[in-house]
């Protein structure tokens, strides 16, 4: 019988190792596998080339990986001025940044996981996020060649999931989820609850059990159930 | 008395039709929704998965799974849609929304802008703004005229870091509305009591006068916000 589950996030982090790529889905505290990515901080492992559309924000989950001084790189489109430790490391030369338009970094990551070589796109043609890439003309417009990326290990989050590793997204948690769950070689994925194979129907699996290696349920990281409050707006 | 923030996010929302499907950027670009006609359905897109943003919750309404890319919570609209990023990114380069509003630091008259950098900023960060740039049919900028200090933002050549060349289609700003088209700068309004001779004097590059150009309708207030000031 196949059963993908496993018991805790220190299981699901413990095979990776110093030196991989790791990718890390959401899109602000949406979709973040904020307790995988606290495994992750816990299980100490260095020189990561991290993988993740920002560098999050505050104390916590990604914003906090950054000052564990884990990563020497960051491939990403946005680290936001809250990004207070990715900021501090980056500023001190600490860590590397590989920044990206947002849909190229989507498109790296959709080619890695779909067996592609690459493609070619208009974001970036003439500005300095180019420098140094192939241009090539197409119907006389000038396009951008960008190369796949693929991860050692992708951390993901999903509302759901069953044995097989079928899992389902609520909301805006779909985000870089479903994508990178496609370009890894080894993908584990945070859910709120396991449920019972065939609890869901198979139109509701957005991502599909063949993507995933690993999911535990555990619930949210504390800080990611904050709603604002008058303390907190 | 020059356009507010408010009074500029005003007046892009009347360029709006209809059917529309709208990416607002952050800064004045997203203050637009305030000001839509409620008689118009128009879609707003957000990068993260939302076709059909609808209304900031009540306190105590927020759900922790539905943000938008400014980080904030929100509802849906009738009719709204769900997706991943590759779909939304899908929506933004493959021109299918019809308008992105966006902030800038600087256009130039052949409606090559820069916006994602501040020249000196010591930690980039891009976005989504290259791909909406590249992939939207009408590029929409709501800005300040002149920047704090006084200098044009409408310039001959960007100085700032480019965010995609030759795209803006139409720029808003506290004094002027202005078409780029294949000549140049295209002045089509300016606020009541200034005139066109008012607006090229703040503006680097040359301005020709629409055939048309009038006065912008604005109110002095919407709903208890201050449109000038």
């Amino acid at each position: 019988m196949i059963d993908k589950t496993l018991a805790t996030c220190m299981e699901a982090v413990s095979p990776v190792h110093d030196g991989a790529t790791v990718m890390l889905g959401g899109f602000g505290n949406a979709g973040m596998p904020g307790q995988l990515i606290e495994a992750l901080r816990a299980h100490g492992k260095r020189d990561l080339t991290i993988i993740s559309n920002g560098a999050g924000t505050g104390e916590f989950a990604l914003g906090a990986l950054f000052g564990d001084g884990l990563a020497r790189k960051l491939i990403a489109s946005f680290p936001a001025p809250s990004a207070k430790q990715f900021r501090a490391a980056y500023l001190a030369g600490a860590i590397e940044l590989e920044l990206v338009p947002q849909g190229t970094l989507v498109e790296r990551i959709r080619c890695g996981g779909a067996g592609l070589g690459g493609f070619f796109t208009p974001a970036g043609a003439g500005t300095e996020l180019a420098a140094g890439k192939e241009i090539r003309i197409i119907d006389g417009r000038e396009y951008v060649f960008e190369t796949p990326l693929k991860a050692d290990f992708v951390f993901i989050k999903a509302l759901q999931g069953d044995r097989f590793g079928n899992l389902n997204y609520r909301g805006t948690m779909r985000n870089f989820n479903m994508v990178m769950a496609t370009a890894g070689k080894y993908v584990a994925a945070e859910v709120d609850e396991i449920v019972p194979a065939g609890s869901f129907s198979p139109e509701a699996v957005h991502t599909p059990g063949i993507f995933v290696t690993h999911l535990v349920s555990v619930s949210r990281h504390p800080k990611l159930l904050e709603l604002p409050s008058e303390e907190n707006p | 008395m020059l356009l507010t923030r408010d009074g500029i996010a005003y007046r892009v929302a009347r360029d709006l039709p209809e059917g529309s499907y709208v990416n607002l950027g952050v800064g004045i670009p997203v203050l637009v929704a305030n000001y839509l006609d409620p008689d118009k359905e128009i879609f707003l897109h957000s990068e993260n998965g939302i076709l059909g943003v609808g209304p900031t919750p009540a306190r105590g309404a927020e759900d922790l799974d539905f943000i938008t890319a400014g980080k904030g919570f929100c509802t849906l609209a009738l009719g709204a849609s769900l997706f991943d990023q590759t779909v939304s990114f899908t929506m933004m380069r493959g021109d299918h929304l019809s308008h992105a509003v966006m902030g800038a630091i600087e256009v130039a008259a052949n409606g090559d802008f820069a916006n994602w950098r501040v020249p000196g900023q010591s930690v980039p960060g891009v976005g989504g703004a290259m791909d909406l740039a590249v992939g939207v049919r009408n590029i929409f900028i709501a800005m300040s005229h002149v920047t704090n200090k006084g200098k044009p933002k409408i310039v001959n050549a960007c100085s700032a870091p480019l965010t995609a060349r030759r795209c803006v289609k139409r720029i808003f700003t506290d004094i002027a509305v202005i078409d780029v088209v294949e000549k140049g700068l295209l002045l089509r309004e300016f606020l009541p009591g200034l005139d066109p001779a008012y607006v090229q004097e703040r503006t680097e590059a040359v301005l020709m006068v629409a055939a048309d150009c009038r006065e912008m309708d604005v109110p002095k207030n919407f709903k208890g916000v201050a449109l000038f000031g």
